[in-house]
């Protein structure tokens, strides 16, 4: 059992003030049904201009395509069949299995609603040895049969018939068919790489831990563009990166475009935050697929969660972002997802570049030390 | 079954076939695998509205995006490159009395850092707001420093220009009294640009490695030395090509050593990235830039060595050289462009490197958790 890695306040770590807590969503991509709301709330609040001329991308029903400076949350469409489906159930369990970071010891994490002195200990979940790591929730406190039903939802108290132990564990049938459906936002990493190459100060990072353009400050240059390494953010413009193409001679809608030739991207509705409001997507999701709060609390509902799925035998459930120990520092926007992260669009293992940075430096002091003694070498040679 | 006589239009049924569960998901990247009739015929099953799909990708969609860097960042990692080394050589000449090489040298400088910092400007989505760039020192950012250093060498190397230019006009630009201060803080203003010259022409290969892109994160061990090299057979392939054969000495020595690390350091690049980090080096346009790049690099060398004493031979090797640099810009700018559009490489190399962490017992770090 590792150690849980301790967060990073990025807030703090910029001197603000301790007022508030790091704010963070928890995108529960299981509940997703790929209403869209967020993407419309998102485009209405910040008055995102349209992107393209909407055509049919041919990908199931995405026809936004992806995140981009005008598409600050994104729903994507997956179609799977049933060999995909036990596939991502395989990769889950095999996560479980790596020992991947969990939360104390399994004795301390049981459900929710579990009382502290019912049975439903280590004992009895040895049976399944499999799923040992999951302290107590795999053994038939959570019901099997129906890993979609109502059970499956956040916070419903697993609480079921105390030490059962010979109810079927076996994880229920696979569906023939799914659609993976998630809503992809703005990361707001820990440790941020649009924020650290930023050169002009135009990003920054909020009281609440979030990172924001200031629109009136970006000159454009594009370096933050490079430095995501999740591709979210981008510069509003029809440079090399979003060409927008005149269909059929038809010209592009008239539309006014705002902060044209800046970086743009997710603000975590910081103007609403900054007045106690929701942001938009969260406060619009009908499902509530998307959450949230303080990014303490988001973290902890996601590993209840995942836990929770896993103990009803979908292990293809899984976080992405909740581990500070990870390439960018735990992201402040955290995903449960039901595959692997590159079928949503996802790096598999996300790196800020300003990590290697001072290696970088050293090997590029090293490089111009080296031009410099050879041009010595070549006036002391051209000498004779 | 169905009752409707249209279903006899469907295409037969085909079965669906079950591959393997254990397949690593990683072994291939498969795409779209296009199967007729995928689905039951009957319409008692709900049909895919995309035929039957393996993901590794979101529809091959990419996940890092590129800079909306055109030709003129191209265009100025060259002429960056070029300014560091003409002041580095400008410097040499100045300490060893080669005047006429001091002169073109400077005069090089000035205008290769001048002309690079109109394409940055004009490259910026708001080129109105280029002076946002000096609101803030950040050592986290590159493009910042680089700024700052662009800055003041080009400030240097204005001064010492400058006064070239004065002296080739016979003293008639209208100085009047700052004349003796111009003749005065050249040669200081010269060595400074000359100590600039290093640091500017290699702070761009930061520039491009501390980035998400797939190809130029991977070449940041080597990418400073290819551009240090590309700069110095430029700076000398340039001397070569506006200055007299009898000065050029020590900027032919330069260029031939330039030639040497520039296919020493690109190779070894290649050779350390993963290979879908690697591929778009020398694959399509940028491949081509890149190969052409090489051979006038050697074409250049070797006619320096040769006919370096030659004025028309020493011309033409410089103008080579001029052009390899050139082209070893472009091809790395647009390797890296290119590198982002297709999420595979993205995707392998950072599997691969999750896995071999997963390999040596290193599980903490995944950005995949449960729970």
């Amino acid at each position: 059992m590792t150690t849980r890695p301790v967060w990073t306040d990025p807030a703090a770590e910029v001197h603000w003030p301790p007022e508030h807590a790091r704010k963070g969503f928890f995108t529960d991509t299981s509940i997703c049904i790929g209403c869209k709301a967020c993407e419309v709330a998102c485009k209405e609040w910040n008055r995102n201009p349209t992107d393209g001329d909407f055509e049919i991308l041919g990908s199931s029903y995405d026809n936004t395509g992806g995140l981009g400076a005008n598409t600050w949350r994104h729903v994507a469409f997956i179609e799977q069949d049933r060999e995909r489906i036990e596939q991502a159930r395989e990769s889950g369990r095999r996560l479980v299995s790596l020992g991947m970071p969990q939360v104390g010891p399994p004795e301390a994490r049981t459900g929710p609603g579990a009382a502290p002195g019912a049975d439903a200990g280590p004992g009895a979940a040895a049976a399944s040895a499999p799923v040992d790591v999951l302290g107590g929730l795999a053994d038939g406190t959570v019901s099997t049969a129906d890993p979609t039903g109502p059970g499956a939802g956040m916070g419903v108290p697993g609480t079921g018939v105390p030490g059962a132990a010979g109810v079927d564990t076996a994880p229920p049938d696979t569906p023939e068919f799914r659609w993976l459906m998630s809503s992809d936002v703005c990361k707001h990493c820990t440790h941020a790489g649009c924020l650290d190459v930023c050169p002009t100060g135009a990003l920054f990072r909020t009281e609440f831990g979030t990172v924001v353009v200031q629109a009136d400050i970006c000159n454009g240059c594009g370096t933050c563009v490079a430095g995501c390494p999740f591709g979210v953010i981008e510069r509003r413009d029809d440079g090399t990166v979003s060409p927008k193409t005149d269909r059929d001679g038809r010209a592009r809608r008239e539309q006014d475009v705002p902060h044209a030739g800046t970086a743009n991207k997710c603000t975590l509705c910081y103007d609403r935050l900054v007045d106690g409001l929701t942001p938009a997507c969260a406060k619009t999701c009908p499902t509530t697929s998307i959450k949230f709060g303080d990014h303490s609390d988001m973290v902890d509902s996601a590993e209840d969660r995942v836990r929770n799925l896993h103990a009803q035998g979908m292990t293809e459930a899984r976080l992405y972002g909740a581990n500070p120990a990870d390439g960018v520092g735990g992201t402040g926007s955290v995903f449960l997802l039901l595959d692997e992260p590159e079928v949503y669009g996802l790096p598999p293992d996300p790196r800020v570049p300003t990590k290697d940075l001072p290696q970088m430096f050293a090997t590029a002091g090293i490089a111009a030390a080296g031009m410099i003694a050879a041009t010595a070498l070549a006036f002391l040679s051209g000498r004779s | 079954m169905t009752l409707s006589e249209f279903d006899s239009y469907r295409p037969p049924e085909t079965r669906r076939r079950r591959r393997s569960v254990l397949r690593a998901p990683q072994d291939g990247f498969a795409r779209r695998r296009r199967r007729p009739g995928a689905g039951t015929n009957d319409g008692s099953r709900e049909m895919p509205i995309v035929e039957d799909v393996e993901f590794t990708s979101y529809y091959g969609r990419p996940i890092v995006k590129p800079p909306p860097w055109g030709h003129e960042i191209a265009a100025y990692l060259f002429l960056g490159g070029l300014a560091g080394g003409s002041a580095l050589l400008g410097l040499g000449a100045q300490l060893t009395g080669r005047g006429a090489l001091r002169r073109s040298t400077r005069l090089t400088a000035l205008g290769a850092a001048g002309a690079g910092a109109v394409f940055l400007i004009s490259d910026l989505g708001r080129p109105e707001r280029f002076l946002h760039m000096m609101r803030t020192v950040k050592i986290t950012s590159p493009m910042s420093l680089g700024s700052w250093l662009l800055g003041a060498f080009s400030s240097a190397a204005g001064v010492a220009a400058a006064a070239e230019v004065d002296r080739l006009l016979g003293s008639r630009l209208p100085l009047g009294p700052l004349r003796g201060l111009l003749r005065g803080a050249a040669g200081p203003a010269g060595a400074c640009a000359g100590l600039l010259g290093a640091p500017l022409a290699v702070y761009t290969a930061v520039l491009l490695s501390d980035t998400a892109n797939p190809t130029w994160n991977a070449a940041r061990r080597e990418l400073p030395f290819v551009f240090v090299s590309s700069a110095s057979l430029a700076s000398g392939g340039m001397a070569m090509l506006t200055t007299a054969p009898s000065q050029t000495v020590p900027a032919r020595v330069l260029a031939v050593l330039g030639v040497g690390g520039d296919l020493a350091a690109m190779a070894l690049m290649q050779r350390r990235m993963h290979p879908a980090e690697a591929e778009p080096l020398h694959t399509g346009a940028a491949g081509t830039k890149l190969r052409w790049a090489e051979r006038l690099a050697i074409a250049g060398g070797i006619g320096t060595i040769v006919g370096g004493g030659n004025r028309m031979a020493a011309g033409a090797a410089g103008l080579a050289l001029l052009t390899a640099s050139a082209l070893t810009r472009f091809g790395v700018l647009e390797a890296g462009i290119e590198s982002t559009r297709d999420p595979r490489h993205v995707i392998e190399p950072q599997k691969a490197r999750l896995a071999a962490r997963r390999a040596a017992g290193i599980t903490h770090d995944s950005i995949t958790t449960t729970g």
